[in-house]
């Protein structure tokens, strides 16, 4: 297996008008890895993911995936160069059926529905399969993450980035999505960035943590020695 | 009752008028939430097309073709170049400018066409009840009609449209380029609207032809729901029948009163319009 890690950050900078929000992000995630990314409210975790996946302009800096340079690019291509991101709250279109908003997400590689594609997701989610010909606005809030998640999918990523996919959901749904994910890497080599609040679940499903602070990497390293290192837990976690 | 069967004919003819441009203006409210008053517009321009085609080459429907394509081409047109740059600036701005956008046209037509009014031919004979003309201008909104469900509910165009159109952002991230996607929103809606200029059109066509149809077409659009393309179909037909109705009975005159009394009361009844969901709008 390479060590060349699939996704890089070199030295981010970004802005909203004059405020600096990302300040020289640097990272890396290795191919078939699970990372987190932590800190508090605020920190710039969302601000991160946007910029990697292509709704935000970043001042400098470079984005690499798989060596490929996608700093430049906007949303919609980034999604075909291999790099998936389910926005906080799942971004789920709450106005079509299930069956469509997944449809939606493998239409850029083909305008015929991918039936394997989709036959593959609904059997990851079932409750899905349940509702397929429903409204996306009739499903629970963990029903709602699947959907993302599956729509993220039917893109076959080999990157995913996840916002929170654990807000407002119960601990057990929660647990549901992370063991789901880490099969899925297991599964199709999938390599998946989380974002989480709930950082004690994220760091217990990942190998890797970065902590960020002001919108700076403050600690990064293995998520059991984050997890049980007491400094870092007290200054940034909160736990 | 033959004078209510009467009515009744000429209420769906020219209600599917009506249908035709609130439908066009419901497909643009749709993707860019924005009132299209340009839509007379491309009405006047596409008639204006036809009649120049017609008057070259003697064939209608060789006009009747040019003036669907320059119906689609000028509302793409007008989405890439006028409206884009200041739609995210405010609704409303972009709103003034579709009704500016209105007067110029009606200008640059009253300069190179004059504001007399020239012949434009049906498409079909006009006379007796139900004409083949009146025939044909229902036919043709219905096979709009259906076309658009299609278009919407089934191909992958559709889906991209609706995505784009209820959430961009998450469409993007699906790989939806939104910015085509309201390109294509005005292209479709422009077509249409030039339907409605063809079918409202004849037998005089002037600068300002389409200003009462258009008055009708937004308040069938209203009343229906902006939001819903069978609310505008619906309100336009009972649009054109109420009108028909009132004309026949109490007097032309008060018809465009008649409207206003229409919208009123709908309103009050269904603040939403007929058919859309009422629903809480994000600033």
């Amino acid at each position: 297996m390479s060590t060349e890690p699939i996704l890089r950050v070199e030295g981010l900078d970004l802005h909203y008008g004059p405020v600096q929000a990302l300040h020289g992000i640097t990272l890396s995630v290795p191919p078939e890895g699970m990372c987190a990314v932590l800190g508090a409210n605020g920190a710039g975790k969302t601000t991160l993911l946007r910029a990697l996946s292509g709704l935000h302009k970043v001042s400098s800096g470079k984005v690499l995936l798989e060596g490929e340079d996608i700093t430049r690019l906007p949303a919609e291509r980034i999604i075909t160069r291999g790099l998936a991101h389910v926005p906080e709250g799942g971004g789920v279109i709450a106005e079509l059926t299930v069956e469509e908003n997944l449809r939606l997400g493998g239409l850029w590689r083909s305008s015929r529905t991918d039936k394997k594609a989709m036959a593959e997701v609904l059997e990851l989610f079932p409750p899905l399969a349940e509702r397929r010909k429903r409204p996306s606005s009739t499903l629970s809030g963990g029903e709602r993450q699947m959907l993302a998640i599956g729509r993220a999918l039917m893109a076959k990523p080999r990157v995913l980035l996840l916002d929170e996919p654990s807000l407002g959901l119960a601990p057990l749904i929660t647990q549901q999505i992370f063991d789901l994910l880490r099969d899925l890497r297991k599964s199709s080599g999938l390599t998946v960035v989380l974002v989480e609040q709930n950082a004690a679940g994220a760091l217990a499903t990942t190998e890797h943590g970065f902590v960020l602070n002001q919108g700076k990497v403050a600690v990064s390293g293995a998520s059991d020695e984050l997890l049980s290192d007491e400094r870092t837990r007290h200054a940034y976690l909160g736990f | 009752m033959e004078k209510f069967l009467d009515l009744t004919y000429n209420g769906l003819s020219s209600g599917a008028v009506y249908a035709a441009l609130a439908l066009s203006l419901v497909i643009i409210f749709q993707a860019t939430r924005l009132v299209n008053f340009a839509q007379p517009a491309f009405a006047l321009v596409s008639a204006y097309t036809a009649f120049a085609v017609i008057q070259a080459t003697d064939s209608y429907w060789l006009g009747f073709g040019a003036a669907l394509v320059v119906g689609a081409l000028a509302g793409a047109l007008v989405e890439r170049v006028v409206i884009r740059p200041i739609a995210s600036k405010s609704e409303l701005n972009a709103i003034i400018v579709t009704l500016g956008l209105l007067l110029v046209v009606q200008g640059v037509i009253g300069m190179v066409w004059g504001s007399r009014e020239h012949g434009l031919r049906y498409a079909f004979d006009y006379k007796g009840d139900f004409s083949p003309a009146d025939v044909f201008a229902v036919a043709s909104i219905a096979v709009v009609a259906v076309l658009v469900f299609v278009l919407y509910r089934f191909s992958p165009l559709g889906l991209r449209m609706r995505a784009a159109a209820f959430r961009p952002e998450a469409a993007r991230l699906s790989g939806v380029k939104v910015g085509l996607m309201l390109t294509a929103g005005w292209a479709i809606a422009s077509t249409i609207g030039a339907l409605a200029g063809m079918l409202a059109g004849p037998p005089f066509l002037s600068p300002h032809s389409f200003d009462l149809v258009f008055v009708f077409a937004i308040t069938a659009a209203v009343i229906g729901g902006l939001d819903s393309p069978f609310g505008a179909i619906l309100g336009g037909l009972l649009m054109g029948l109420a009108m028909s109705y009132v004309s026949g009975y109490v007097g032309p005159e008060v018809a465009t009163l008649a409207a206003l009394v229409v919208v009123v009361l709908v309103l009050s009844l269904r603040p939403d319009g007929i058919l859309s969901r009422p629903k809480a709008r994000k600033v």
